[in-house]
Parts: structure tokens; C-alpha cells; sequence
């Protein structure tokens, strides 16, 4: 406490809230979502506009972060290839619970135009996807919408229940 | 050149059949009309076996046998001033006569000219390395052994370049399917989550134009957004865009579409 003598609590003035544990935590998840970066094509240089000043993802609380260790949610922005498939798989499963994923642009979602023997068509075929943004490439503000989307969805679950794992199979 | 046809009613019919554009006959001539050309091939002809030569869009293409090309390359770029081989790759011309092309692309930046050097080996017989001569060769003849199966003899890392090293086929062969073989088709799901997922995870949908709009379960109509599971009727109210829930949202302002402010001035 200040040394000069003032009366934190009177009139009411402890910065107090009550709210539900649901809330607080559900707050705290939905508003610091911390994404991934996996700029794997096109749609790369869209996620980092959007994480951009002109943009600026972090008013959302959502931090770009270059370890899937600090992450809570994983935006697939661009052309998954056959031969990096076992390596999403891996940085996926090295997140921590809970976590979540968003397909960004039509080659995450489908394969989009590459109809090739070397492209995944669709990553949603090696991990859960929360989410997916139409687009070649999406706008920032598709992907801005899309993280709000996210948040509501994460403010629709229950946080005291414990929550079910996601996996494809 | 195609033959012309009338545009006239271009919007009822395609008037266009050909799949691909086929190129017309590039014109030859002889070495013997650029005397630096000339010179060289008298060089090269002098001291190897020379099957076929002529001057192609103002490049010399010079066609010699399989086992000189070592000397060959060494020879353009020792005494001939051809220092770069800017690119080296095959042909594939097995559905012809079971052989393969196998060019060299050579620059001299003191002459101003290019050269190519080519020669065809049978399908399955391997090539002499020129990574010695030329650094460049070293991902090139990789990537030849990547894409067409032909291995470099000499080379110090025959490996794949492009592909995983556990891929089996060899994609630029006219005989490799654009969409993949099985093998190709089930790779990711066979690495990752092995052989009895297939069954779960199913097989590629490769129309990616495939939307059934009847289809709640894994579509969603832009505007029209219905819950998972729900039949489809077509006649749906379109769906009002909301950011965040009716009650509003613990500790963050509700945002308001009527008070926000757009901003149209892009110099602002």
C-alpha cells in the first residue's frame, strides 16, 4: 500500500467484481488467444497483416507466438503439402489442451486449386478444425471475424466441466 | 498455327477444342550459320562422337553419346569459356521409343551464348554425374532422380530433393497420375494414423466445387447459416451477423453497430 494515507476502501473503492468462475475463465480464454504462427503460403501474408498495425490483432489479445508450447490456437494459413503433413500433426499435438484451429483460406479448407498428388486437400484431414475462413486469400477482416466467431465459441463452454479432447479419430 | 474459326457465337458454343496449345515446328539452322557456333562445334566434334547439331531459337543444341559427357562439359567449359550450367534436367520420352532426354543447359557470359548439350539413355540406365564440374548439378541431378527415377552415378548424395524419401513413384513420368496414385493418395493418412484409419477418415474429395446446400452437416450458406443437423427447406430467413452474445460479455464493451463510426477517408 501507498505510504500517503489513503482509504482504499471506503466508499466501495477496492476494485472488486463478483462474477462466476465460468465467466472469468471463459473471458480469460476467449480474450488472449494466443495464435501460432503457420504462415504456410499466400494466406501467410494476410495473418501477418492482420497482426499488423493497420489491423492489429492485438487488440483482440490475440499474440502471435513461434512455439506451439505458448499457443492456444493454430492458424493454417496456406497450402498444406503431403510431405509437411507429420509435421502439423506434431506442432497440433505439442499445444496445450484447450486448443483450437483454424483453417484459413481455401487450401487449408479443401486443397483449393492445387488438385495435385503432393497437396492435402483439406488439412481437417490430419487435424480438428474449430473453424474455417473461405477465401483465396481471406482479408484480414475475415480472419478478424473468424477469431471473434472463436471467441464465441469459447464463451459458449462450460469451464468447470472438464473438457472433452479433441481428436479426429 | 490452328486453323481460324468464327467467333461470332462464341457465347453459345466453345469454340475451342484443343486441350493444350501445340507449337508449331520451331525452325533449324545449320551450325555452320553463326561462325562462334561453328568453331565450338568443330572443337567438340574434333575430339567426341557428335550425332546430331543445330541452332535453335539462336542456342546450338548439340546431341552426343551418353558416356562422353563428362568430357563433354569439361571440355565447354574449359576451352570453350561455357562456365555455367544454368540448368540440367530429362525429358521423358518413354511412351516414343522407352528412353529418356537428358539436356545441359550452358551459358558463357564472355560470348553472350548458350548451348545445350542432350543425349538419351534407356529407361533405367543410370547417368554420369557432372557435379564435379559444376555445383549446380547437385540439387539438379537430384531433382532429375527425384522426379524421373534416374540416378547419377558419382553423385555424393543421391537422394530425393522435392518429394519425402519415403515416397514411392516418380512424379514428372507421363505416366504418374496429376492426382496421384494410391500410394499418393493415402500418404499423409498412412504416416500419420496408419493403414486401418483409412476407413475412418475416407478417401480425397477432390471437387472442391462439391456444395450441397441441403447439406447442414458440413456446409453453411454464406448469410443463411443454420444449426448443425437441421433440414434444409431453402426458403430460410438470412441470419443476422452478431459479434458477441445478446447478454453481453464479462469486462468487454458490447459493441454496437449503430454507434461505431466507418471510416471512408483513406487519407485520414
Amino acid at each position: 500500500m501507498a505510504q500517503h494515507k489513503v482509504n482504499y476502501t471506503q466508499d466501495g473503492g477496492l476494485p472488486v467484481a463478483l462474477t462466476s468462475i465460468d465467466k472469468i475463465v471463459n473471458w480469460g480464454r476467449s480474450n488472449s488467444l494466443w495464435a501460432l504462427t503457420y504462415g504456410l503460403a499466400c494466406c501467410g501474408i494476410e495473418m501477418m497483416a492482420s497482426g499488423a498495425s493497420r489491423f492489429d490483432f492485438d487488440r483482440f489479445g490475440t499474440i502471435f507466438r513461434a512455439s506451439p508450447r505458448q499457443a492456444d490456437v493454430m492458424i493454417v494459413a496456406g497450402t498444406l503439402t503431403k510431405k509437411h503433413a507429420e509435421f502439423i500433426k506434431r506442432l497440433y499435438d505439442q499445444m496445450t489442451e484447450p486448443r483450437w484451429v483454424i483453417s484459413m483460406g481455401s487450401c487449408a479448407n479443401t486443397g483449393g486449386m492445387f488438385n495435385t498428388y503432393a497437396t492435402v486437400q483439406g488439412c481437417d484431414r490430419i487435424i480438428p478444425v474449430d473453424l474455417y475462413l473461405p477465401g483465396c486469400a481471406p482479408r484480414p477482416e475475415t480472419l478478424q471475424y473468424g477469431v471473434m466467431l472463436l471467441q464465441k465459441k469459447i464463451r459458449a463452454n462450460h469451464a468447470s466441466k472438464a473438457q472433452k479432447a479433441k481428436r479426429l479419430m | 498455327m490452328r486453323a481460324y474459326t468464327p467467333k461470332d457465337n462464341v457465347q453459345a458454343k466453345a469454340y475451342y477444342t484443343d486441350r493444350f496449345y501445340v507449337s508449331p515446328q520451331v525452325p533449324r539452322h545449320d551450325v555452320s550459320s553463326d561462325e562462334v557456333f561453328a568453331a565450338d562445334l568443330e572443337t567438340i566434334s574434333s575430339k567426341f562422337t557428335v550425332n546430331e547439331s543445330y541452332i535453335e531459337v539462336g542456342q546450338m543444341v548439340v546431341y552426343i553419346n551418353a558416356s562422353d559427357i563428362y568430357g563433354v562439359l569439361e571440355l565447354v567449359r574449359d576451352e570453350l569459356s561455357y562456365t555455367q550450367l544454368t540448368e540440367m534436367s530429362a525429358i521423358d520420352w518413354l511412351a516414343k521409343d522407352n528412353t529418356f532426354e537428358i539436356f545441359y543447359q550452358m551459358l558463357s557470359m564472355t560470348k553472350r551464348k548458350r548451348i545445350r548439350i542432350k543425349y538419351s539413355i534407356q529407361n533405367g540406365q543410370a547417368v554420369d554425374s557432372v557435379n564435379k564440374l559444376f555445383r549446380s548439378a547437385d540439387w539438379s541431378e537430384r531433382e532429375m532422380f527425384d522426379m524421373f527415377g534416374i540416378e547419377a552415378n558419382n553423385h555424393p548424395f543421391m537422394k530425393r530433393i522435392l518429394m519425402p524419401y519415403d515416397w514411392q513413384g516418380h512424379p514428372l513420368l507421363k505416366t504418374y497420375p496429376l492426382q496421384g496414385d494410391e500410394f499418393a493418395a493415402w500418404y499423409e493418412v498412412d504416416k500419420i494414423y496408419g493403414k486401418e484409419a483409412r476407413d475412418i477418415i475416407g478417401p480425397e474429395i477432390r471437387d472442391t466445387a462439391n456444395i450441397d446446400r441441403y447439406d447442414s452437416e458440413r456446409f453453411a450458406r454464406l448469410g443463411f447459416e443454420q444449426p448443425k443437423g437441421t433440414k434444409i427447406t431453402g426458403d430460410e430467413e438470412p441470419t443476422v451477423q452478431t459479434y458477441q452474445e445478446d447478454g453481453g460479455v464479462f469486462l468487454i464493451t458490447k459493441f454496437d453497430k449503430d454507434a461505431s463510426k466507418i471510416v471512408d477517408d483513406p487519407q485520414r
